[in-house]
């Protein structure tokens, strides 16, 4: 069914009798051709791009819980392709111009608002640091704009400029950035991807792999032993858990980042604004909730929750930018989990077993990545080549020497 | 979280700095033939579990030692906290 104005009007006018539900439950079957581990953003998004962009067949997703239950409903729902490095930054920018045509290919409203994100910067460094990415960004076709604390301040007349350790001196804007309604997006890749023959098998949980010679030849699940031409992972969060069940040691750690909403407010933020140096960021939703968060906690996780050091130092942060916060009251907290990895970058990839691919190592910006790692991983597990914007992912980049590391800090996950 | 600390008895972790997988004081021969493969599995590859997990943590803001803590990874409860020098003495790491 195609949704469009004249159906809603259309329903409304008939009693809403009309609409059927956006995907079906299939029970799973016995072979096919790809099984995509994982019914998050990532997953539902190859696993899409499979059957509509690679024409692939016999196609399942396999999801423990229920679709969008897990990093893709816990985002903070922002999209941008403000990154530094040759390796991420066409991927980065492919993903978001994807974006932007999303609803149309989906014929699906997931809310996609260009409303623009802003790094704020408070030195000399960090201004020269903020060009020299901004120039990076322009270089691979996207776009970015060096804005005065006179132009941020018209646009966001709630921030402290005045702040007495981090005084806003300017800020990076790229204006093609914004948010996207994060549950809509898995809503609308699980909808286009049943639309195009793709299995959705929910509460199916995969507790093993069978190897035999080197070759994956299927996985153990919930539902009974299903059998797989090709299986990919897309678990990001729980990867560490996964692939340990085929023998792998990753180069990720898992942790739990925090997130936060308060109450709707009137319209007070037009558009993101991130400061990197208070490890806070802050946008308004659509329903008028201040969404924020800061860094991750630092240890070790499985838990989709936090600590409260790491709420205070998230609160402190917003108080220090954004007095104003501190008179709207908190309405929600939640955690999820990140595949952190070594160098602060993903990695989609062949594993050493036949048969058996990755896609994760996402840490906290796989929401953004969502369309492009879809398309790459398909394009990966379709073709067995690398999509031309995804070659730098690759699992052996640590021991060659070839690190994508933005921040530069090296083998510590927790600092990236 | 609560660390109970084995020369200061209980104390905040968030004075601690988290300095990942216990494993690392498990440092490799870099005279092994197989050196170079080893060290990178030392430096890059974790065991990432979910459920019990030796960490290290350094006492940053208090007396600067390192402790091994194990910890459950999806309750977050500590089961055991020891120095890290008397775990790394029992590994055979120093003398």
């Amino acid at each position: 069914m195609r949704y469009s104005g004249f159906k809603v009007i259309k329903e409304a006018l008939t009693g809403h009798k009309g609409w059927t539900p956006a995907w079906r439950e299939p029970e799973p079957q016995s072979h096919y051709d790809m099984v995509i581990i994982g019914g998050g953003g990532h997953g539902l998004a190859t696993a899409y791009y499979l059957a509509k962009e690679f024409k692939q067949k016999r196609i399942a997703v396999l999801e423990k819980g229920w679709i969008g239950g897990g990093n893709v409903g816990r985002n903070t729902t922002i999209i941008r392709s403000n990154y530094l490095l040759d390796g991420n930054e066409p991927f980065y920018e492919f993903s978001l111009k994807l974006w932007e045509g999303l609803e149309q290919d989906l014929n699906y409203n997931a809310m996609i608002s260009q409303r623009g994100i802003l790094n704020l910067i408070h030195s000399d460094a960090q201004r020269d640091a903020f060009i020299r990415r901004g120039n990076a960004m322009i270089l691979n076709g996207a776009d970015a704009e060096m804005l005065s604390t006179k132009q941020i301040k018209e646009r966001y007349p709630f921030l402290n400029t005045h702040d007495a350790r981090f005084p806003i001196k300017g800020g990076l804007a790229q204006h093609r950035g914004g948010t996207v309604r994060h549950d809509a997006v898995a809503w609308g890749y699980a909808r286009g991807a049943d639309s195009h023959g793709v299995d959705i098998i929910q509460n199916c949980e995969v507790t093993g792999f069978r190897i035999e010679n080197g070759k994956c030849l299927g996985v153990e699940t919930s539902r009974g032993f299903i059998s797989a031409g090709k299986v990919g992972c897309a678990v990001a969060g729980s990867s560490g858990r996964l692939m340990a069940k085929a023998d792998m040691r990753l180069p990720i750690e898992s942790h739990v980042l925090q997130a936060f909403v308060s109450e709707g407010l009137k319209p007070v933020l037009p558009g993101v604004v991130t400061f990197g140096a208070g490890h806070f960021y802050v946008s308004q939703s659509d329903k008028g909730g201040l969404v924020f968060g800061g860094d991750i906690d630092g240890y070790n996780s499985y838990a989709q929750r936090g600590n409260l050091p790491v709420v205070e130092d998230v609160c402190e942060g917003g108080m220090a930018i954004f007095p104003a916060l501190g008179r709207a009251r908190l309405l929600r907290m939640w955690g999820g989990i990140m595949d952190m990895s070594m160098d602060g970058s993903p990695i989609i990839d062949r594993t050493h077993i036949d048969g058996l691919y990755f896609n994760g190592g996402w840490c906290y910006g796989g929401f953004k990545a969502t369309p492009a790692s879809g398309l790459c991983f398909a394009h990966l597990l379709a073709k067995d080549t690398p999509h031309p914007t995804a070659t730098a992912y690759r699992f052996d980049r640590f021991e060659r020497g070839y690190m994508i590391d933005e921040k530069g800090v090296g083998n510590q996950p927790n600092l990236h | 979280m609560i660390l109970n600390h084995p020369l200061l008895g209980p104390r905040d972790a968030a004075e601690f700095t988290y300095m990942g997988d216990a494993k690392l004081i498990d440092r490799p021969d870099w005279q092994s033939t197989n050196a170079a493969r080893e060290f990178y599995e030392y430096g890059y590859l974790r065991d990432n579990p979910a459920g019990p997990h030796e960490e290290l943590w350094f006492h940053e803001a208090g007396d600067r030692s390192w402790l091994v803590v194990t910890r459950d990874t999806v309750t977050h409860e500590i089961s055991k906290v020891e120095l890290a020098r008397d775990v790394a003495r029992r590994r055979g790491r120093s003398t």
